[in-house]
């Protein structure tokens, strides 16, 4: 396949995600990770992830995440916030503070890490740790996030929201402007990955969702009046819209992940389409980004079939996401369904509905686990 | 009189070759910024009054005449954002 984007300049990344490790101690049944992470052991040495920073920030990347999985779980970490931090990156670690301690928060702070993110599931115990598969974790997270104001990081605290918690935005919020919270971020569910396999059983209904957005817009007036520095991002779920996102704003337009293994991708679910991906311990990073198939591969618009290919619309969201488009069209070319124009919008409208009428309780989901990964990777 | 502007804990401003620009790094996000707002925030070091900031960029520009209402009006603007906090 080849890709017409001569005309299209490509700009550096600017973001770069480091996927540390699959491996996590948690069970979130929503998890972006492959479903099949259980068969993809392999993990890249200190030294290449070194490499790859190193080569990242030539490139121009400004903005570094440290993910996974549970990035925590690499004892390398303190060496790769260290190095980061010398090539100049801002670094954020985003964690499920489990394997978090007092001690370590303080010594990544001396390695000059900028920023930590806590993700919870909820903002009371009882359903954080349902949905989080682990019976300790709220507390453990509650802990970690006054460490980590303590230490003087600013704090971004992050909620998956799904129909089971999505009642809670209210006492959400809180809970964290208690906690000293800079940012929040209520991002619903985007389905893919784990996610995806549990749609039904975690999509939330308009009627839900329309609450919701009430109750954070009031919180939100209250906090301007106060004049409260908090900021709340709440990323509605696209399901809803007549227009598809502007996907990773472009197709390696900014965003490099790269994951465990070393596969160099423009999304962290790119992973799920039928395109062969570099891997960065058999090409350079600047290879990879500027000239590689897989990169190229939906950069312009000459990829586009219709109705994108002739809709004025085209520059503004770039025909949505291409994992969306592929997950529900089977055609990873196709306009992302979630746009009205779409053939298979109906794919969509047939989600809204079964969400309307969903029943299905927390103990329905599959949840994210080495057993179940096991049984995708079969599958 | 709060007076002498700092950044905010967790904001980061630094240049960078390859947007040959100034940016405001902080969580997840960045700005990148134009000459004026980057050569204004390179003076702010929790140490400067707004007075002195006027100073330093009046010195270092000479041409562009009086820039104090400039000045105040980006750190206002600034500060609405959270970027920049108070002492
Ligand atoms: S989403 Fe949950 S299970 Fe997946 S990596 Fe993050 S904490 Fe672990
Ligand atoms: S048809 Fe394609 S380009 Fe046009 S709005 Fe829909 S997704 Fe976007």
């Amino acid at each position: 396949m080849t890709t017409s984007h001569t005309d299209h300049k490509i700009g550096p990344p600017l973001w770069l995600l480091a996927e540390l490790t699959y491996r996590c101690p948690l069970q979130c049944p929503y998890c972006s990770n492959p479903l099949d992470y259980a068969s993809q052991e392999q993990e890249l040495s200190t030294q290449q992830w070194l490499d790859v920073l190193q080569q990242g920030r030539a490139l121009g990347a400004a903005q570094l995440g440290f993910s996974g999985g549970e990035p925590l779980v690499r004892q390398d970490l303190p060496e790769l916030i260290g190095g980061a931090r010398e090539l100049g990156y801002y670094t954020n670690l985003i964690t499920s503070g489990l394997g978090l301690t007092e001690t370590k928060v303080k010594a990544f702070a001396d390695a000059g890490l900028d920023h930590i993110q806590v993700s919870f599931q909820a903002s009371d115990p009882e359903l954080n740790n349902a949905v989080a598969g682990s019976r300790k974790a709220f507390q453990q997270k509650l802990a970690m996030a006054r460490a980590v104001k303590e230490a003087g990081y600013p704090m971004v605290l992050n909620f998956v929201i799904h129909r089971h918690n999505i009642h809670q935005m209210t006492d959400i919020l809180a809970l964290c402007e208690n906690l000293g919270a800079d940012y929040v971020e209520l991002a619903t569910c985007q389905y893919y990955g784990w996610a995806f396999a549990n749609r039904e059983g975690l999509m939330p209904s308009r009627a839900q969702l329309a609450e919701a957005e009430t109750r954070v817009n009031r919180y939100r007036a209250e906090l301007v009046e106060r004049d409260h520095p908090m900021k709340v991002i709440f990323v509605t779920p696209d399901y809803y819209e007549e227009r598809p996102k502007a996907c990773m704003n472009g197709w390696g337009s900014l965003f490099l992940t790269v994951a465990p293994d070393g596969t160099a991708l423009p999304c962290h679910s790119a992973r799920l389409l039928p395109i062969e991906f570099p891997n960065v311990t058999q090409a350079s990073l600047e290879d990879i980004w500027y000239r590689s198939p897989g990169f190229n591969h939906y950069r312009g618009d000459g990829w586009m079939p219709e109705p994108c290919r002739s809709c004025d619309e085209k520059d503004k969201d770039f025909g949505g996401c291409r994992c969306q488009a592929y997950l529900l069209t089977g055609n990873a070319d196709n306009a992302d369904p979630v746009c009205a124009k779409s053939p298979q919008h109906d794919r969509i409208l047939a989600a809204r509905t079964a969400a309307d009428h969903a029943t299905a309780g927390l103990e329905d989901l599959t949840y994210r686990n080495a057993r179940n990964s096991r049984v995708f990777c079969r599958s | 009189m709060e007076t002498i502007p700092r950044l905010r804990r967790g904001f980061r401003f630094q240049w960078e070759p390859a947007q040959q620009s100034h940016v405001l790094l902080y969580p997840e996000g960045m700005v990148k910024l134009n000459d004026s707002a980057g050569a204004i925030l390179a003076e702010v070091d929790g140490v400067k009054s707004r007075a002195d900031i006027v100073a330093a960029l009046e010195a270092r520009f000479p041409d562009a005449g009086a820039l104090s209402d400039d000045v105040f009006a980006f750190l206002d603007e600034a500060s609405r954002q959270h970027w920049i906090e108070w002492l």
